[in-house]
């Protein structure tokens, strides 16, 4: 009994408590169900450059609300956060500089 | 009896303070995931730059992929996530037989995506589809190869979580191995996000 009560103390001193309800989860879990079926939707019609936006966005947004809710990202302190959002900063360097030298080189 | 044994041992048996090894594991976690984002990255980039410059040529060859067996593989890849989510949250309530029934879930769903796969690769390859095909095949293959290999260690992952599981190793006190997996799982989820759209929904 002891021992119980000890763990217990460790699991409420958790920087959050975090036990996220399944209503949350089922609810994220639809909306995500939404926007995929909008991006099948918008693919389907020709809005010219929109759809490639249109669709990183929706994708992006999805991305976000997995990683807020699903991956408790939410409940994170901010050094998680920061080192969660540090790698799209090099992938946003790595993708922006290849594609500057790729378009912007003088042909021979 | 024997389930509080186990909490000692683990609890002292490291010399770490639980909630510090809680923290540090999340945290490492979130680290590769980041070093598994920007592998991926490399391709993104490459898919960019391609796509840019032959913009016909992917949009006549991606009419070639089939965006039904796409659409249900990401309806199956994204409840597979939510059934992960809420075996998290079980264990933190301590409901293990829960939580075992949602790890066998999350795993059909790993496994029903592999299937389809393999039929969407078997397809390809009857039609002549190969990643020698053209640059956007050459992608196709590479991207969702690469994301298959992560379904796979994801799968693997899942399973043995859940032996230790049905062995009695998890509670509502101890249950870190099960968040971090769950952390992967989701990545894996995350990047078939970005593949659905930009691999079949090209307009």
């Amino acid at each position: 009994m002891a021992t119980k009560t000890h763990s217990e103390e460790h699991h409420h001193d958790h920087e959050e408590p975090h036990i996220v309800g399944n209503s949350v989860y089922i609810i994220v879990w639809v909306a995500l169900m939404i926007l995929t079926g909008i991006t099948v939707w918008v693919a389907r019609h020709n809005f010219g450059v929109f759809n490639i936006v249109v669709a990183l966005g929706i994708a992006s947004i999805k991305a976000s609300i997995v990683a807020l809710f699903f991956m408790h990202l939410k409940y994170e302190d901010k050094l998680t956060w920061t080192f969660a959002l540090y790698p799209l900063f090099l992938l946003a360097l790595l993708i922006g500089l290849t594609a500057s030298d790729v378009f912007y080189r003088l042909s021979p | 009896m024997e389930e509080i044994a186990m909490e000692d041992t683990h609890s002292h048996g490291h010399q770490i303070d639980p909630k510090v090894e809680y923290s540090a594991a999340k945290f490492g976690m979130w680290l590769f995931l980041g070093t598994e984002i920007l592998l991926f990255g490399g391709l993104f980039a490459a898919y960019a730059i391609f796509r840019a410059k032959y913009a016909e040529l992917f949009h006549e060859q991606h009419k070639e992929l089939d965006v039904t067996l796409g659409a249900i593989n990401t309806v199956v890849l994204i409840f597979s996530s939510l059934t992960m989510a809420m075996g998290v949250s079980a264990i933190q309530r301590g409901k293990r037989n829960l939580l075992s029934i949602l790890l066998v879930i999350t795993i059909l769903c790993g496994i029903a995506f592999g299937v389809n796969k393999y039929f969407e690769y078997g397809a390809k390859f009857e039609h002549h589809l190969t990643p020698g095909t053209s640059i956007f095949f050459a992608l196709y293959f590479m991207m969702t190869g690469l994301h298959m290999l992560h379904v796979f260690a994801g799968i693997t992952i899942l399973t043995v979580l859940l032996v230790l599981n049905l062995k009695g190793k998890f509670s509502a006190n101890y249950n870190t191995p099960i968040e971090v997996g769950g952390l992967y799982w989701h990545l894996v989820d995350l990047i078939w996000i970005y593949l659905f759209p930009l691999l079949y929904l090209i307009s």
